[in-house]
């Protein structure tokens, strides 16, 4: 969106002021991350830049991996700091964390999916009540979401186990996958599966052979949502885990309010690299599933 | 289900009404007017019910009692205590009413005896009384709390403000980005987009964490400013673990949920609407506001809303950047629920925050319909 040539100084100055705004606003948005991970390399048990991270030429003194070494559970003498504790929560909070976060997308993809096929059907009765119910998870504030399922589960004894974590995690994962897999279908052609099931097909191969393989990148990103909402949920696992239950981001919530130190930021900078890594693959889906249902980038 | 639990909960207080049960028989009867104290049997059914009761029940009694006014919870403990020991012994007194007041003097302290009058009954909307700072008097009247115990109608209105605040900063600061974004060709929007998303993908705690690093003292801002001369060493601005903290990473974290939708509606106005209007003579900011800014409004509600929405029900980055008086209703919620076990109170915080919520998607989807929101 370049100025036409016509453009008055005043319009030029405009044009300039704009787009310095929204460097600055882009700027705003990814700052914050880009900034931890200096940090994270630090010697210095403080979440600061120090003067020797600064200097110029740079001191090798001020950058260590001891904050690493720390997270993973190394606790030799050149890791250990008076203010830091040293212990290995971080790797039980990463296992546990892979493994809610898992076991709760290969539920909520599942049903997601199925939700998802079943909604798109032109003859659903009750689309919009169900769709309603099925996305409220995702609209209503964590908080109450949270509130209710812990007074829910205390009655039914689920509080403080993993069943628990891992069917509230599947709660407020599902609508992703609906949503995701909902937007893949709008697309998709029907009359496939007709043909199939006039081709001697049953359902269940129906969906496996015809079905599934077209909506594959839908389902893919959908997991991915799913895991990530998982992986980063905070506000049930506060209350509805107990130690046994310890996941990255509790560790992490009791780490900044207790000692804040490096160490969180060094999961931190894992934690972007991994978000980066998704983001790529989410996508690099999205163009494949365009290319698949034939819609030409612009 | 869970939330229709939560809102059973809420009103929800007949517990104590099975340890109790005569004694609050009895209490109804009692004619505040008439007599400064309870009669007699109100004494001694609370008495006997106390000799009798369990002693787990009654445990979550006192819990229950110690919400309307502190104090019953050691009261009754020792009273208890002292029944104990003579249901041991076999004494039976004559006036129950003298015996407990020789027990515990505040027997005899009507006020006691007023604030049980939230007890009785099995139904009740305390707790919503008590979310907007209001109580109940001997005669089951609502009043207002006491000063230093009102806190809630504060917060609600600190949690709409803040809202507020970040709904109008996400707004100024989305708009021009995703205009760029819709305008600028694919090629460079793609990979502006990643600036975007990737805030989005990130750990909602990581980006808490690195405002804390950005914004504290000795932090990065504070650095750069001191650096420049603008700032002296020791006039380092205080910017975290207060509003100003809370409203900084509100908005850069929400930031995207108003871009988004924005994004996806300013992405089908056709550029030719501009030109046109353009053509017929109006100036390019009258073109913008009378023909573009109209267009939009999907957009800016949906995003608006979002983004006001997630605001009112944000817990976690209050709570690790708002500091003392950043605190906002999420925080109550879950300081209820984890620390004082007020459930109830913890049960109407959230209906009220819910009922709130409900309102605003009710005009959400007058305005632009629920089916409208969209993912990345």
């Amino acid at each position: 969106m370049a100025l036409p040539s016509y453009a008055s100084p005043v319009q030029k100055t405009y044009y300039y002021l704009y787009l310095f705004f929204c460097g600055v606003v882009f700027f705003f948005l990814v700052a914050p991350l880009i900034a931890i991970v200096p940090i994270s390399f630090s010697v210095s048990p403080f979440m600061v830049f120090t003067d020797g991270m600064l200097a110029w030429p740079p001191d090798p003194e001020a950058w260590s991996l001891r904050w690493y070494k720390n997270m993973i559970g190394d606790c030799s003498a050149d890791v250990v700091s008076s203010t830091v504790p040293c212990s290995n929560k971080w790797m039980i909070g990463t296992l546990n964390s892979f493994f809610i976060g898992i076991v709760a997308t290969v539920i909520a993809t599942s049903l997601g999916t199925l939700a998802a096929l079943g909604l798109s059907r032109p003859h659903m009765p009750f689309k919009g009540i169900i769709m309603a119910i099925l996305i409220s998870p995702m609209i209503v504030p964590l908080i109450i979401t949270a509130a209710g399922m812990f007074f829910f589960y205390a009655r039914i004894n689920l509080v403080y186990t993993f069943t628990g974590v891992i069917l509230a995690h599947v709660a407020l994962a599902t609508p992703f996958v609906v949503i995701t897999v909902t937007a893949t279908l709008v697309g998709f052609d029907m009359n496939m599966v007709k043909a199939a099931q006039s081709l001697g097909a049953r359902p269940v191969k129906t969906f496996f052979r015809v079905i599934m393989p077209l909506i594959l990148p839908g389902i893919i990103s959908g997991a991915l949502f799913a895991f990530i909402t998982s992986f980063d949920e905070v506000v049930i696992v506060m209350f509805m885990a107990s130690l046994d239950q310890l996941t990255i981001p509790k560790q992490m919530w009791a780490g900044i309010r207790q000692e804040i130190s490096p160490v969180i930021l060094c999961m931190a900078t894992c934690l972007v690299a991994l978000s980066i890594f998704l983001l790529t693959t989410v996508e690099l889906l999205r163009r494949r599933s365009e290319r698949l249902r034939g819609i030409k980038p612009r | 289900m869970p939330i229709g639990d939560m809102l059973l909960r809420s009103v929800d207080d007949s517990q104590i009404n099975t340890v109790f049960p005569r004694t609050f028989e009895e209490y109804n009867k009692w004619n505040r007017d008439v007599d400064e104290l309870p009669p007699e049997e109100v004494y001694r059914t609370l008495f006997e019910e106390l000799a009798t009761g369990e002693k787990i029940q009654i445990g979550r009694a006192l819990t229950r009692m110690n919400y309307s006014k502190s104090g019953w919870k050691s009261l009754i403990k020792k009273t208890s205590r002292e029944i104990k020991k003579m249901t041991k012994k076999g004494i039976v007194p004559e006036s129950y009413k003298e015996t407990l007041i020789e027990i515990n003097k505040d027997w005899g302290d009507p006020t006691f005896w007023y604030s049980m009058a939230q007890m009785v009954n099995k139904q009740t909307p305390i707790y919503y009384w008590n979310a907007i700072d209001r109580t109940y008097d001997q005669n089951q009247k609502v009043i207002m709390q006491d000063e230093k115990r009102r806190i809630y109608v504060q917060t609600w209105f600190k949690t709409l403000k803040v809202s507020v605040y970040v709904t109008f900063f996400c707004l100024i600061l989305g708009f021009p980005v995703a205009h760029l974004l819709a305008n600028l060709p694919l090629r460079y929007s793609n990979l502006l987009m990643i600036f975007v998303l990737l805030p989005f993908w990130t750990s909602l705690l990581v980006r808490t964490t690195a405002w804390i690093v950005m914004l504290q003292q000795k932090g990065v801002i504070n650095g750069v400013l001191v650096w420049l001369g603008i700032l002296s060493d020791d006039g380092r601005l205080q910017m975290v673990y207060n509003e100003t903290g809370t409203l900084i990473a509100m908005t850069q974290i929400l930031l995207p949920f108003m871009i988004l939708p924005l994004y996806s509606v300013m992405k089908v106005i056709p550029k030719s609407h501009m030109r046109a209007a353009q053509n017929l003579g109006a100036k390019p900011a009258l073109a913008f506001w009378k023909v573009y800014l109209p267009q939009t409004i999907p957009g800016m509600s949906a995003g608006g809303l979002l983004v006001f929405v997630l605001a009112i029900g944000y817990f976690i980055t209050p709570e690790l950047v708002g500091g003392k008086d950043g605190k906002l209703i999420g925080s109550w919620i879950a300081f209820h629920l984890k620390t004082t076990l007020n459930w109830g109170l913890c049960a109407a915080l959230g209906a009220i925050l819910l009922a709130v919520m409900l309102v605003f998607y009710w005009l959400y989807n007058k305005i632009v319909g629920i089916d409208n929101i969209k993912l990345g």
